[in-house]
């Protein structure tokens, strides 16, 4: 190969040799009958220049085509460096095992003090509501995740807050049980509805809409089992079934020995062009409830059957989410509770253990709109709406007070990385008659393991 | 009840748009889910009528900032062989879909989980991992696409895979490869003879997408634009472009067909460098269509472009 590559250049020395003094007599043969000009000189010497290099650069390309045959034993010896740098990449790979990431999640609230946050007519849990006001640290997250082994795939997240610790979610998780099965058991956030197994970070307003408070305290997780099936189809459609032991919202005692709660949903969604996509689902939750307290001694036991309704549609121009997005979303709940309820404050105080059948309605929707790659604008409103009860429930918190609790949010947010996002956020309430206004600045971040870019 | 009835409404509608959408990886030997087109599209030259493929983002879409929505789901679930670039490209939905669609063939290290970026030598090794730096990939540079030279590379081990998941139709395979490997080195002796042409040129380009265009042409990257992959130029920033190219002016400004023009056009019209958008990959521009006319189209704007400033 070497003595193939001496001959080219020689000829090429050769040739460019023959050729400028081939050029040369011809400027000579020029010079003797007229005197050139010194535009004539300018515009030869450009030539002479101009063929040097194109027989420069032809000599290179044979050159390189000497290089291009040589390519097979050239590309072996590179393959066995790639086959030696694997063992590299796996190393570095093992040091995120397992994946773990951080997320901070706090808040500046600010509101008039006469706030009270009730939702007449519904048990809420403890956290609902914008918390006090002034700086919260609100919630820190701790996430861990890997692959086990080669079935089973676990996550724990562990939060902070308000002085205590929480496991939010630890969980094992068949990945690759094929024929669209999947296994998940431990303590996990329920898939019914939308917004339900999302963690509060992702979320796209500061806090979760009413029906969220008000029919599953924020958020239903619960030590249980799911078990979900993806047909086969070419759209989208997948279907699960959930068991939990049903010791908290909406659920309450554990009953049925342990086993106080199912769930079953299917989701169908899919693709509009390159631009547009969407997910539509339908959910029902079953609780067995056993003295589920409320304020001041109130208690109910019974059945509560909920039933969810979700749907989110997505746009953005050929499907490039980074400079501009539009995202719609919105999700309907119903839910009837038969039981017996006692409440201190009841207007007739004998009757105790009252039978009760309810039926009530929350439902809410929003949208945002990202018009820059690091801005983001969002409207939502949320209601809630309850039957009447008979006169004896008067003065009891289930008294709905003849108003719908309702909730109107505007938010604005921006995200310099997609690592951290500081957002604004306005809450015009009218939950118990009274009209307030919250204000929200919460600030999110994440670091760690790189977070997850969910539907 | 109400409720009942809209509940029968929606079960009628999914058991039709069920029936309607058929599964149109049904015939295939392999069903393909690339994660990105140039990838599709070299399962097509190899694979020809025994594969059916999908590829999830298209040329006008950033392949980082992709969402695991339902219809990728779905695809993944019915897949017989993964093609992604890896090297943390997908790193953000990814992992979510193949858990989600659990595809036991796909699974991690299975014949049909193929990361084109473990078989070729990767560039842009970041020096600091440390997000102050952006969404730095720690595997090193992604956009193993835009050298040909690797295209060939991942060409040859991809085949491998093909044979080991449909050896029925090895030989077919093989054949395929053979031919496209033949077509790709009398093309690539095309393009180099173009880029020797452009040989030192001073590129300034949007994101670090490049390294392995300027790789092969022998192309020196003089700044990026987007300093901190995944954060937004700061203004700050561009005027300190402004002035280190206004006396010494690059080349040219070159963005991809999907990414935000207004930076390099401000930096065009401030510097006189001339800024090109080239396609990427495929379907980057309308005449990129398949993995020839994807290089033809990057080395003729590039040509053009750099002549027409000559003049």
């Amino acid at each position: 190969m070497k003595l193939n590559k001496i001959t080219i250049l020689l000829s090429a020395v050769l040739i460019t040799v023959a050729s400028s003094s081939a050029l040369a007599n011809e400027i000579t043969a020029n010079k003797k009958t007229k005197t050139p000009t010194y535009n004539q000189l300018k515009q030869e010497f450009q030539q002479l220049k101009q063929s040097y290099q194109d027989k420069i650069a032809e000599l290179e390309l044979r050159l390189a085509d000497i290089e291009d045959d040589n390519i097979e034993t050239q590309e072996n010896v590179e393959q066995l460096a790639i086959d030696v740098s694997q063992q590299g990449n796996q190393k570095a790979a093992n040091t995120f095992n397992p994946g773990i990431g951080v997320i901070l999640n706090g808040r500046f609230v600010n509101y008039n003090d006469n706030f009270e946050y009730t939702l007449p007519g519904f048990f809420i849990g403890d956290e609902a509501g914008p918390g006090e006001q002034g700086f919260q640290l609100g919630e820190l997250e701790l996430n861990m995740a890997a692959n086990v082994d080669d079935k089973f795939f676990a996550s724990t997240t562990l939060s902070f807050g308000e002085g205590e610790a929480n496991v939010e979610e630890a969980y094992l998780q068949t990945f690759a049980a094929g024929h669209g099965f999947n296994i998940k058991f431990g303590r996990f956030f329920s898939d019914i509805g939308y917004l339900a197994n999302k963690h509060k970070h992702t979320d796209d307003f500061a806090n979760r809409p009413l029906p969220y408070e008000a029919f599953l305290g924020g958020q239903y997780g619960d030590d249980g089992i799911q078990t979900t099936w993806l047909a086969p189809t070419d759209l989208y459609w997948e279907s699960g079934f959930e068991v939990y032991r049903g010791d908290s919202l909406p659920a309450a005692g554990a009953s049925n020995s342990g086993v106080g709660v199912w769930t079953a949903f299917s989701h169908i969604g899919g693709d509009i062009g390159n631009s547009q996509s969407w997910r539509a689902g339908l959910s029902y939750l079953h609780a067995d409830v056993d003295g589920r307290e409320g304020p001041e001694g109130a208690s109910f036991t019974g059945i509560s059957k909920l039933t969810i309704a979700d749907f989110i549609y997505k746009w953005s121009p050929e499907g490039n989410r980074a400079d501009q997005e539009i995202k719609i979303q919105g999700e309907y709940f119903f839910r009837n509770e038969q039981g017996t309820f006692s409440d201190r404050n009841l207007t007739d105080s004998h009757l105790k253990n009252v039978a009760i059948d309810r039926n009530q309605n929350g439902w809410y929707i929003e949208g945002v709109y990202r018009f820059a790659r690091q801005w983001r604008v969002g409207l939502r409103t949320s209601q809630l709406n309850s039957d009447d009860l008979p006169v004896q429930f008067n003065d009891s918190f289930l008294d709905e007070l003849d108003h719908s609790p309702t909730q109107h949010s505007l938010m604005l947010d921006w995200s310099n990385s997609e690592f951290s996002r500081i957002r604004l956020q306005f809450d015009n309430n009218d939950l118990n008659g009274e009209q307030n206004n919250v204000w929200m600045l919460q600030y999110i971040a994440a670091f760690g393991a790189h977070s997850v870019h969910g539907f | 009840m109400t409720l009942l009835q809209i509940i029968k409404n929606i079960t009628l509608v999914t058991c039709t748009l069920l029936l309607t959408s058929q599964a149109n990886f049904a015939f295939a030997n392999i069903n393909v889910f690339a994660c990105e087109p140039e990838w599709q599209a070299l399962a097509n030259e190899l694979g020809g009528e025994k594969v059916s493929t999908f590829s999830a983002t298209t040329g006008m879409q950033d392949p980082h900032q992709v969402q695991a929505r339902p219809s990728l789901i779905t695809k993944m679930r019915n897949a017989d062989l993964l093609i992604c670039s890896g090297a943390d490209l997908e790193v953000g939905w990814l992992p979510v879909l193949l858990r989600r669609a659990s595809n036991s063939k796909i699974a991690v290290n299975k014949p049909g989980y193929f990361f084109a970026a473990n078989h070729v030598k990767l560039l842009g090794m970041p020096k600091v991992i440390d997000r102050s730096q952006g969404d730095v990939h720690a595997a090193g540079n992604p956009h193993i696409q835009t050298n040909p030279k690797n295209i060939a590379l991942v060409a040859k081990a991809l085949v491998k895979r093909m044979k080991t998941i449909d050896p029925t139709n090895a030989d077919y395979y093989q054949t395929n490869t053979d031919d496209f490997l033949a077509r790709w080195k009398k093309a690539m002796r095309q393009w180099k003879k173009q880029a020797r042409r452009l040989k030192g040129t001073r590129f300034i380009v949007q994101h670090a997408s490049w390294d392995y265009l300027m790789d092969f042409g022998q192309f020196e990257q003089v700044a990026i634009i987007e300093e901190k992959p995944g954060i937004p130029a700061t203004t700050g920033h561009l005027s300190h472009l402004v002035k280190q190219f206004q006396h010494n002016p690059a080349d040219i400004i070159i963005s991809a067909g999907y990414q935000d023009k207004r930076a390099s056009k401000w930096l065009s019209e401030r510097t006189g460098i001339p800024s090109q958008t080239l396609p990427f990959t495929l379907g980057g521009n309308g005449s990129s269509n398949d993995l020839f006319s994807l290089f033809d189209n990057t080395f003729a704007l590039l040509t053009q472009t750099l002549t027409d400033k000559d003049k």
